[in-house]
Protein backbone atom coordinates (compact mmCIF):
# COMPACT_ATOMS: atom_id res chain seq x y z
CA UNK A 1 0.00 0.00 0.00
CA UNK A 2 2.36 2.85 1.03
CA UNK A 3 6.07 2.71 -0.29
CA UNK A 4 8.76 1.42 2.52
CA UNK A 5 10.03 4.59 2.45
CA UNK A 6 9.26 6.96 5.24
CA UNK A 7 7.77 11.01 4.71
CA UNK A 8 10.42 13.32 4.19
CA UNK A 9 8.16 15.21 6.71
CA UNK A 10 8.25 12.98 9.23
CA UNK A 11 5.14 14.16 11.34
CA UNK A 12 3.22 12.72 7.99
CA UNK A 13 3.89 9.26 8.98
CA UNK A 14 3.20 10.18 13.20
CA UNK A 15 -0.29 11.33 11.43
CA UNK A 16 -1.07 7.72 9.57
CA UNK A 17 0.22 6.06 12.40
CA UNK A 18 -2.06 7.50 14.54
CA UNK A 19 -5.40 7.20 12.77
CA UNK A 20 -4.22 3.46 11.84
CA UNK A 21 -3.81 3.19 15.53
CA UNK A 22 -7.67 4.54 16.16
CA UNK A 23 -8.86 1.84 13.55
CA UNK A 24 -7.26 -1.29 15.05
CA UNK A 25 -8.42 0.44 18.43
CA UNK A 26 -12.33 0.34 17.01
CA UNK A 27 -12.29 -3.21 15.48
CA UNK A 28 -10.85 -4.50 18.45
CA UNK A 29 -13.97 -2.97 20.43
CA UNK A 30 -16.19 -3.91 17.87
CA UNK A 31 -15.41 -7.79 17.93
CA UNK A 32 -15.68 -8.01 21.47
CA UNK A 33 -18.81 -6.57 21.49
CA UNK A 34 -19.95 -9.39 18.99
CA UNK A 35 -18.51 -11.74 21.20
CA UNK A 36 -20.14 -10.06 24.26
CA UNK A 37 -23.15 -9.72 22.80
CA UNK A 38 -23.39 -13.24 22.13
CA UNK A 39 -22.11 -14.32 25.43
CA UNK A 40 -25.25 -12.10 26.68
CA UNK A 41 -27.74 -13.73 24.39
CA UNK A 42 -26.80 -17.27 25.41
CA UNK A 43 -26.26 -16.98 28.81
CA UNK A 44 -29.14 -14.30 28.96
CA UNK A 45 -26.73 -12.38 30.91
CA UNK A 46 -28.49 -8.66 31.30
CA UNK A 47 -26.10 -7.25 32.39
CA UNK A 48 -23.67 -8.25 30.09
CA UNK A 49 -26.11 -7.03 27.50
CA UNK A 50 -26.12 -3.72 29.27
CA UNK A 51 -22.53 -3.47 29.45
CA UNK A 52 -22.41 -3.95 25.27
CA UNK A 53 -24.64 -1.48 25.11
CA UNK A 54 -22.85 1.24 27.27
CA UNK A 55 -19.49 -0.01 25.48
CA UNK A 56 -20.74 1.15 21.67
CA UNK A 57 -20.44 4.89 22.87
CA UNK A 58 -16.54 4.60 22.84
CA UNK A 59 -16.77 3.20 19.42
CA UNK A 60 -19.05 6.06 18.18
CA UNK A 61 -16.42 8.23 20.22
CA UNK A 62 -13.21 6.38 17.92
CA UNK A 63 -14.93 7.19 15.01
CA UNK A 64 -15.55 10.47 15.57
CA UNK A 65 -12.13 10.76 16.49
CA UNK A 66 -11.12 9.05 13.23
CA UNK A 67 -13.01 11.68 10.67
CA UNK A 68 -11.27 14.67 13.28
CA UNK A 69 -7.93 13.08 12.34
CA UNK A 70 -8.54 12.09 8.35
CA UNK A 71 -10.19 15.74 7.77
CA UNK A 72 -7.31 17.73 9.73
CA UNK A 73 -4.69 15.15 7.54
CA UNK A 74 -6.37 16.15 4.18
CA UNK A 75 -6.25 19.88 5.04
CA UNK A 76 -3.10 19.90 6.31
CA UNK A 77 -1.24 17.77 4.81
CA UNK A 78 -2.58 17.33 0.99
CA UNK A 79 -2.04 13.43 1.12
CA UNK A 80 -1.46 11.82 -2.57
CA UNK A 81 -1.89 9.01 -4.22
CA UNK A 82 -2.02 6.01 -2.09
CA UNK A 83 -1.53 8.01 1.01
CA UNK A 84 -4.74 10.05 0.09
CA UNK A 85 -6.47 6.48 -0.55
CA UNK A 86 -5.23 4.91 2.47
CA UNK A 87 -6.68 8.17 4.19
CA UNK A 88 -9.81 7.98 2.44
CA UNK A 89 -10.25 4.45 3.12
CA UNK A 90 -9.44 4.76 6.42
CA UNK A 91 -12.41 7.36 6.90
CA UNK A 92 -14.83 4.74 5.21
CA UNK A 93 -13.72 1.81 7.26
CA UNK A 94 -14.16 3.69 10.81
CA UNK A 95 -17.61 4.13 9.24
CA UNK A 96 -18.28 0.30 8.15
CA UNK A 97 -16.90 -0.80 12.07
CA UNK A 98 -19.10 2.14 13.59
CA UNK A 99 -22.05 0.29 11.80
CA UNK A 100 -20.65 -3.58 12.65
CA UNK A 101 -20.65 -1.95 16.55
CA UNK A 102 -24.26 -0.82 16.10
CA UNK A 103 -25.11 -4.26 15.15
CA UNK A 104 -23.38 -6.01 18.18
CA UNK A 105 -25.33 -3.43 20.11
CA UNK A 106 -28.69 -4.37 18.06
CA UNK A 107 -28.12 -8.26 19.22
CA UNK A 108 -27.26 -6.71 22.92
CA UNK A 109 -30.74 -5.18 23.08
CA UNK A 110 -32.87 -8.49 22.31
CA UNK A 111 -31.34 -10.29 24.97
CA UNK A 112 -33.43 -8.36 27.79
CA UNK A 113 -36.86 -9.49 24.99
CA UNK A 114 -35.81 -12.96 25.13
CA UNK A 115 -37.16 -15.34 27.40
CA UNK A 116 -34.52 -17.13 29.17
CA UNK A 117 -36.83 -20.03 30.59
CA UNK A 118 -38.11 -21.18 27.38
CA UNK A 119 -34.99 -21.05 25.15
CA UNK A 120 -34.76 -22.72 22.17
CA UNK A 121 -32.44 -25.09 19.96
CA UNK A 122 -31.03 -22.99 17.74
CA UNK A 123 -29.71 -20.16 20.01
CA UNK A 124 -26.74 -22.50 20.33
CA UNK A 125 -25.57 -22.56 16.63
CA UNK A 126 -25.81 -18.68 16.61
CA UNK A 127 -22.39 -18.46 18.69
CA UNK A 128 -20.37 -20.57 15.84
CA UNK A 129 -22.05 -18.61 13.35
CA UNK A 130 -20.91 -15.23 15.12
CA UNK A 131 -17.58 -16.16 15.74
CA UNK A 132 -17.36 -17.22 11.82
CA UNK A 133 -18.41 -13.09 11.65
CA UNK A 134 -15.95 -11.70 14.81
CA UNK A 135 -13.31 -13.68 12.70
CA UNK A 136 -13.83 -11.86 9.44
CA UNK A 137 -13.56 -8.40 11.19
CA UNK A 138 -10.37 -9.34 12.84
CA UNK A 139 -8.58 -10.47 10.48
CA UNK A 140 -9.46 -7.95 7.64
CA UNK A 141 -8.29 -5.48 10.14
CA UNK A 142 -5.57 -7.24 10.73
CA UNK A 143 -5.07 -7.37 7.11
CA UNK A 144 -5.48 -3.41 7.06
CA UNK A 145 -2.90 -2.99 9.71
CA UNK A 146 -0.55 -5.15 7.69
CA UNK A 147 -1.51 -3.16 4.31
CA UNK A 148 -2.22 -6.37 2.83
CA UNK A 149 -4.70 -6.75 -0.24
CA UNK A 150 -4.66 -10.13 -0.70
CA UNK A 151 -5.35 -11.34 2.79
CA UNK A 152 -8.24 -8.69 2.54
CA UNK A 153 -9.59 -10.49 -0.63
CA UNK A 154 -9.28 -14.14 1.10
CA UNK A 155 -11.41 -12.93 3.51
CA UNK A 156 -14.25 -11.85 1.14
CA UNK A 157 -14.24 -15.42 -0.35
CA UNK A 158 -15.80 -16.42 3.34
CA UNK A 159 -18.37 -14.49 3.16
CA UNK A 160 -20.31 -16.73 1.53
CA UNK A 161 -19.60 -19.33 4.37
CA UNK A 162 -21.46 -16.65 6.42
CA UNK A 163 -24.46 -16.65 4.01
CA UNK A 164 -24.98 -19.88 4.19
CA UNK A 165 -25.25 -20.43 7.63
CA UNK A 166 -27.52 -17.86 7.72
CA UNK A 167 -29.74 -19.72 5.24
CA UNK A 168 -29.36 -22.55 7.46
CA UNK A 169 -30.49 -21.11 10.51
CA UNK A 170 -33.51 -18.63 8.90
CA UNK A 171 -34.66 -22.15 7.60
CA UNK A 172 -34.60 -24.19 11.07
CA UNK A 173 -36.47 -21.01 12.90
CA UNK A 174 -39.13 -20.73 9.83
CA UNK A 175 -39.66 -24.58 10.95
CA UNK A 176 -39.40 -23.70 14.35
CA UNK A 177 -42.02 -20.97 14.03
CA UNK A 178 -44.08 -23.31 12.11
CA UNK A 179 -44.06 -26.13 14.79
CA UNK A 180 -44.57 -24.54 17.45
CA UNK A 181 -46.38 -21.14 16.97
CA UNK A 182 -45.51 -19.88 20.84
CA UNK A 183 -40.93 -20.02 20.05
CA UNK A 184 -42.37 -16.73 17.34
CA UNK A 185 -41.11 -14.00 19.13
CA UNK A 186 -38.20 -15.57 20.39
CA UNK A 187 -37.36 -16.91 16.78
CA UNK A 188 -37.87 -13.49 15.43
CA UNK A 189 -35.50 -12.02 17.29
CA UNK A 190 -32.93 -14.68 16.77
CA UNK A 191 -33.61 -14.60 13.10
CA UNK A 192 -32.58 -10.96 13.47
CA UNK A 193 -29.61 -11.90 15.59
CA UNK A 194 -28.44 -13.89 12.41
CA UNK A 195 -29.11 -11.38 10.61
CA UNK A 196 -26.98 -9.35 11.60
CA UNK A 197 -23.95 -11.88 11.80
CA UNK A 198 -24.88 -12.04 7.87
CA UNK A 199 -24.36 -8.29 7.68
CA UNK A 200 -21.41 -8.23 9.71
CA UNK A 201 -19.92 -10.15 7.33
CA UNK A 202 -20.90 -8.41 4.44
CA UNK A 203 -19.33 -5.14 6.26
CA UNK A 204 -16.09 -7.27 6.75
CA UNK A 205 -16.45 -7.97 2.78
CA UNK A 206 -16.64 -3.78 2.63
CA UNK A 207 -13.93 -2.91 4.29
CA UNK A 208 -11.49 -6.07 2.56
CA UNK A 209 -12.32 -4.06 -0.76
CA UNK A 210 -11.18 -0.53 0.77
CA UNK A 211 -8.04 -2.44 1.36
CA UNK A 212 -7.69 -3.14 -2.44
CA UNK A 213 -8.30 0.35 -3.44
CA UNK A 214 -6.49 1.98 -0.94
CA UNK A 215 -3.46 -0.53 -2.31
CA UNK A 216 -3.89 -0.60 -6.10
CA UNK A 217 -6.79 2.47 -6.52
CA UNK A 218 -9.42 0.26 -8.47
CA UNK A 219 -11.82 -1.62 -7.27
CA UNK A 220 -12.04 -5.67 -6.59
CA UNK A 221 -13.42 -7.13 -9.37
CA UNK A 222 -16.66 -8.16 -8.82
CA UNK A 223 -16.92 -11.88 -7.94
CA UNK A 224 -19.02 -14.28 -10.01
CA UNK A 225 -22.01 -15.14 -7.58
CA UNK A 226 -24.40 -15.68 -10.51
CA UNK A 227 -24.16 -19.35 -9.51
CA UNK A 228 -25.71 -18.55 -6.64
CA UNK A 229 -28.18 -15.45 -6.52
CA UNK A 230 -31.51 -16.02 -5.01
CA UNK A 231 -31.61 -19.91 -5.30
CA UNK A 232 -34.23 -20.24 -2.62
CA UNK A 233 -36.77 -17.53 -1.00
CA UNK A 234 -34.49 -18.18 1.76
CA UNK A 235 -31.54 -16.49 0.31
CA UNK A 236 -29.80 -13.86 2.18
CA UNK A 237 -28.04 -12.76 -1.31
CA UNK A 238 -30.40 -10.22 -3.12
CA UNK B 1 -8.38 14.94 -22.43
CA UNK B 2 -8.83 15.50 -26.42
CA UNK B 3 -8.28 12.95 -29.42
CA UNK B 4 -7.47 15.87 -31.24
CA UNK B 5 -3.89 15.55 -33.43
CA UNK B 6 -1.28 17.20 -30.98
CA UNK B 7 -0.15 20.87 -31.34
CA UNK B 8 3.21 19.90 -30.08
CA UNK B 9 4.86 16.59 -29.93
CA UNK B 10 8.81 16.55 -29.00
CA UNK B 11 10.27 13.28 -29.83
CA UNK B 12 13.61 11.72 -28.22
CA UNK B 13 15.12 15.12 -27.16
CA UNK B 14 18.09 15.21 -25.72
CA UNK B 15 19.18 18.63 -24.30
CA UNK B 16 23.12 19.27 -23.03
CA UNK B 17 24.68 22.27 -21.11
CA UNK B 18 28.08 21.22 -22.28
CA UNK B 19 28.92 18.22 -20.54
CA UNK B 20 25.99 18.48 -18.38
CA UNK B 21 22.93 16.33 -19.93
CA UNK B 22 20.38 18.05 -18.71
CA UNK B 23 17.39 15.90 -20.82
CA UNK B 24 17.65 12.26 -22.27
CA UNK B 25 15.54 11.08 -24.40
CA UNK B 26 12.07 12.74 -23.93
CA UNK B 27 9.42 12.27 -26.30
CA UNK B 28 6.04 13.82 -25.24
CA UNK B 29 2.94 15.37 -27.39
CA UNK B 30 1.62 18.58 -26.21
CA UNK B 31 -2.23 19.25 -26.83
CA UNK B 32 -4.53 22.66 -27.68
CA UNK B 33 -7.47 21.75 -25.51
CA UNK B 34 -5.26 20.84 -22.14
CA UNK B 35 -3.46 22.65 -19.72
CA UNK B 36 0.27 20.30 -19.44
CA UNK B 37 2.19 20.48 -16.16
CA UNK B 38 5.69 19.57 -15.81
CA UNK B 39 6.39 18.22 -12.56
CA UNK B 40 9.54 17.46 -10.97
CA UNK B 41 12.49 18.03 -8.50
CA UNK B 42 14.88 20.78 -8.80
CA UNK B 43 17.53 20.40 -11.33
CA UNK B 44 15.06 17.43 -13.42
CA UNK B 45 15.29 18.90 -16.63
CA UNK B 46 11.67 20.21 -16.62
CA UNK B 47 12.45 24.22 -17.41
CA UNK B 48 15.48 22.72 -19.69
CA UNK B 49 12.70 20.99 -21.75
CA UNK B 50 9.86 23.42 -21.40
CA UNK B 51 12.76 26.25 -22.74
CA UNK B 52 13.44 23.74 -25.87
CA UNK B 53 10.03 23.99 -26.71
CA UNK B 54 10.26 27.50 -28.03
CA UNK B 55 14.64 27.43 -28.85
CA UNK B 56 15.10 29.93 -25.79
CA UNK B 57 17.86 27.60 -25.47
CA UNK B 58 19.28 28.90 -28.65
CA UNK B 59 20.58 31.56 -26.04
CA UNK B 60 23.06 30.11 -24.30
CA UNK B 61 26.09 29.27 -26.22
CA UNK B 62 26.73 25.80 -24.70
CA UNK B 63 23.72 24.45 -25.37
CA UNK B 64 22.98 21.27 -27.70
CA UNK B 65 19.40 19.76 -28.32
CA UNK B 66 18.57 17.38 -30.64
CA UNK B 67 15.89 15.10 -31.62
CA UNK B 68 12.81 16.11 -32.70
CA UNK B 69 10.31 19.22 -31.71
CA UNK B 70 7.61 19.92 -33.87
CA UNK B 71 4.60 22.35 -33.79
CA UNK B 72 1.98 21.37 -35.91
CA UNK B 73 4.48 18.70 -37.65
CA UNK B 74 6.85 21.32 -38.54
CA UNK B 75 10.68 21.14 -37.35
CA UNK B 76 10.69 24.02 -34.98
CA UNK B 77 14.58 23.30 -35.45
CA UNK B 78 14.99 23.44 -39.12
CA UNK B 79 17.12 25.58 -40.94
CA UNK B 80 14.48 27.46 -42.84
CA UNK B 81 12.36 28.02 -38.80
CA UNK B 82 12.02 31.71 -38.03
CA UNK B 83 13.24 31.70 -34.66
CA UNK B 84 11.54 35.21 -33.48
CA UNK B 85 8.11 34.17 -35.68
CA UNK B 86 8.22 30.38 -33.37
CA UNK B 87 8.27 32.56 -29.95
CA UNK B 88 5.45 34.50 -31.40
CA UNK B 89 3.94 31.76 -32.24
CA UNK B 90 5.32 29.74 -29.03
CA UNK B 91 5.22 32.63 -26.03
CA UNK B 92 6.33 32.60 -22.99
CA UNK B 93 5.77 33.82 -19.19
CA UNK B 94 8.65 33.55 -16.89
CA UNK B 95 8.65 33.27 -12.93
CA UNK B 96 9.29 36.35 -12.17
CA UNK B 97 7.05 39.17 -13.92
CA UNK B 98 9.31 41.11 -16.37
CA UNK B 99 7.38 43.91 -17.76
CA UNK B 100 9.12 46.35 -20.38
CA UNK B 101 10.25 49.48 -18.57
CA UNK B 102 7.28 51.78 -20.45
CA UNK B 103 3.50 52.07 -20.37
CA UNK B 104 0.90 49.14 -19.72
CA UNK B 105 -0.46 49.92 -23.25
CA UNK B 106 3.19 49.87 -24.66
CA UNK B 107 3.93 46.32 -23.15
CA UNK B 108 0.87 44.83 -24.93
CA UNK B 109 1.26 46.35 -28.07
CA UNK B 110 4.84 45.88 -28.61
CA UNK B 111 4.54 42.79 -30.13
CA UNK B 112 1.85 43.33 -32.71
CA UNK B 113 3.84 46.09 -33.73
CA UNK B 114 7.13 44.20 -34.46
CA UNK B 115 4.72 41.68 -36.30
CA UNK B 116 3.00 43.89 -38.10
CA UNK B 117 -0.31 42.20 -36.62
CA UNK B 118 -2.29 46.12 -36.66
CA UNK B 119 -2.89 47.91 -39.43
CA UNK B 120 -3.76 50.70 -37.89
CA UNK B 121 -4.15 52.62 -34.49
CA UNK B 122 -7.98 51.87 -33.67
CA UNK B 123 -6.42 48.14 -34.61
CA UNK B 124 -3.76 48.33 -32.34
CA UNK B 125 -6.07 49.82 -29.37
CA UNK B 126 -8.31 46.78 -30.29
CA UNK B 127 -5.87 43.86 -29.76
CA UNK B 128 -4.30 45.77 -26.49
CA UNK B 129 -7.79 45.59 -24.83
CA UNK B 130 -8.65 42.07 -25.90
CA UNK B 131 -5.30 40.84 -24.67
CA UNK B 132 -5.80 42.62 -21.61
CA UNK B 133 -9.27 41.38 -21.33
CA UNK B 134 -8.50 37.90 -21.40
CA UNK B 135 -5.78 38.36 -18.91
CA UNK B 136 -8.33 39.51 -16.57
CA UNK B 137 -6.33 42.79 -16.25
CA UNK B 138 -8.35 45.41 -18.50
CA UNK B 139 -10.87 46.62 -15.81
CA UNK B 140 -8.04 47.33 -13.32
CA UNK B 141 -5.90 48.85 -16.18
CA UNK B 142 -7.79 50.95 -18.54
CA UNK B 143 -7.72 53.94 -16.73
CA UNK B 144 -4.18 53.92 -16.58
CA UNK B 145 -2.91 52.47 -19.84
CA UNK B 146 -0.01 54.86 -19.84
CA UNK B 147 1.09 54.24 -16.20
CA UNK B 148 4.34 52.23 -16.45
CA UNK B 149 3.89 48.70 -16.48
CA UNK B 150 6.48 48.04 -13.57
CA UNK B 151 4.02 50.43 -11.26
CA UNK B 152 1.62 47.32 -11.10
CA UNK B 153 1.24 44.77 -8.36
CA UNK B 154 3.37 41.64 -8.85
CA UNK B 155 0.17 39.59 -9.60
CA UNK B 156 -0.83 42.42 -12.34
CA UNK B 157 2.70 42.51 -13.77
CA UNK B 158 2.87 38.73 -14.37
CA UNK B 159 -1.04 38.97 -16.10
CA UNK B 160 0.10 41.73 -17.70
CA UNK B 161 3.21 39.82 -19.27
CA UNK B 162 0.49 37.00 -20.06
CA UNK B 163 -1.64 40.37 -22.37
CA UNK B 164 1.94 40.59 -23.70
CA UNK B 165 2.20 37.07 -24.84
CA UNK B 166 -1.75 36.53 -25.95
CA UNK B 167 -1.62 39.90 -27.70
CA UNK B 168 0.59 38.01 -31.04
CA UNK B 169 -2.12 35.60 -30.91
CA UNK B 170 -0.02 32.52 -30.04
CA UNK B 171 -0.55 29.17 -30.32
CA UNK B 172 0.90 27.99 -27.69
CA UNK B 173 1.65 29.29 -23.73
CA UNK B 174 4.82 28.22 -21.78
CA UNK B 175 4.89 28.88 -18.51
CA UNK B 176 8.11 28.89 -16.71
CA UNK B 177 6.37 28.68 -12.85
CA UNK B 178 4.42 31.67 -13.64
CA UNK B 179 3.47 32.20 -9.84
CA UNK B 180 5.96 31.45 -7.39
CA UNK B 181 6.79 34.87 -7.33
CA UNK B 182 2.85 35.52 -6.06
CA UNK B 183 0.86 35.50 -3.32
CA UNK B 184 -1.72 32.91 -3.13
CA UNK B 185 -4.30 35.45 -4.21
CA UNK B 186 -2.98 37.04 -6.97
CA UNK B 187 -1.57 32.67 -7.87
CA UNK B 188 -5.35 31.98 -8.17
CA UNK B 189 -6.32 34.69 -10.25
CA UNK B 190 -3.12 33.29 -12.41
CA UNK B 191 -4.59 30.40 -12.42
CA UNK B 192 -8.08 31.13 -13.19
CA UNK B 193 -6.59 32.38 -15.91
CA UNK B 194 -5.24 29.34 -17.21
CA UNK B 195 -8.51 27.89 -16.84
CA UNK B 196 -9.95 30.57 -18.61
CA UNK B 197 -7.08 30.70 -21.17
CA UNK B 198 -7.66 26.56 -22.11
CA UNK B 199 -8.58 25.38 -25.34
CA UNK B 200 -7.62 28.42 -26.55
CA UNK B 201 -4.22 28.06 -26.43
CA UNK B 202 -2.27 25.01 -25.61
CA UNK B 203 -0.63 25.85 -22.39
CA UNK B 204 2.32 24.10 -20.83
CA UNK B 205 2.93 24.82 -17.00
CA UNK B 206 5.95 24.27 -15.04
CA UNK B 207 5.95 24.05 -11.55
CA UNK B 208 7.03 22.87 -8.39
CA UNK B 209 3.29 23.13 -6.50
CA UNK B 210 1.73 19.78 -6.92
CA UNK B 211 -1.37 21.19 -5.41
CA UNK B 212 -0.68 23.39 -8.59
CA UNK B 213 -0.48 21.37 -11.14
CA UNK B 214 -3.21 19.44 -9.82
CA UNK B 215 -5.68 22.51 -9.82
CA UNK B 216 -4.99 23.66 -13.51
CA UNK B 217 -3.66 20.87 -15.79
CA UNK B 218 -5.55 18.23 -17.58
CA UNK B 219 -2.45 16.50 -18.46
CA UNK B 220 0.81 16.09 -15.97
CA UNK B 221 4.53 15.00 -17.10
CA UNK B 222 6.81 13.80 -14.10
CA UNK B 223 10.49 14.40 -14.74
CA UNK B 224 13.50 13.04 -12.86
CA UNK B 225 17.37 13.41 -13.40
CA UNK B 226 16.38 14.38 -16.91
CA UNK B 227 14.12 11.76 -17.85
CA UNK B 228 10.36 11.86 -18.28
CA UNK B 229 9.01 8.91 -15.67
CA UNK B 230 5.36 9.32 -16.41
CA UNK B 231 2.86 11.19 -18.92
CA UNK B 232 -0.58 10.94 -18.01
CA UNK B 233 -3.88 12.31 -17.39
CA UNK B 234 -3.33 14.40 -13.73
CA UNK B 235 -6.55 12.67 -11.98
CA UNK B 236 -4.47 9.36 -12.29
CA UNK B 237 -0.38 10.95 -11.80
CA UNK B 238 -2.51 11.98 -8.36
CA UNK B 239 -4.67 9.70 -7.22
CA UNK B 240 -2.94 6.76 -8.92
CA UNK B 241 0.50 6.76 -9.85
CA UNK B 242 1.70 3.86 -12.00
CA UNK B 243 5.55 4.56 -11.50
CA UNK B 244 7.50 3.83 -8.10
CA UNK B 245 9.66 7.16 -8.38
CA UNK B 246 6.73 9.14 -9.35
CA UNK B 247 4.67 7.92 -6.06
CA UNK B 248 7.22 8.55 -4.00
CA UNK B 249 7.28 12.35 -5.36
CA UNK B 250 4.39 13.33 -5.47
CA UNK B 251 3.70 11.99 -1.88
CA UNK B 252 6.54 13.65 -0.49
CA UNK B 253 9.12 10.17 -0.13
CA UNK B 254 11.75 11.73 -2.29
CA UNK B 255 14.61 11.93 -1.36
Amino acid sequence: MASSQEHTVKAFDQDIGQLRGLISQMGGLAEAAIGNAMLALQRGDHELAAQVRADDKKIDAIQHEVERAVVRIIALRAPMANDLREVVAALKIATVVERIGDYAKNIAKRVPQIESEHRIDPISTLPAMARMASDMVRDVLDAFAARDPDAAIAICERDDALDDFYDSIFRTLVTYMVENPKTISQCAHLLFVAKHLERIGDHATNVAEMIHFAAHGTPIAERDRSDDVATSPFSSRS
Amino acid sequence: MSNNPPKMTASHVDVSYGTNHAIRDVSIDVYREDVTAFIGPSGCGKSTFLRSLNRMNDTIPTARVSGDIRLDGEDIYAREMDVVQLRARVGMVFQKPNPFPKSIYENVAYGPKIHGLAQSKGELDRIVERSLTRAGLWNEVKDRLSDPGTALSGGQQQRLCIARAIAVDPEVILMDEPCSALDPVATARIEELIHDLRGRYAIVIVTHNMQQAARVSQRTAFFHLGQLIEYGDTSDIFTNPRQERTKDYITGRYG
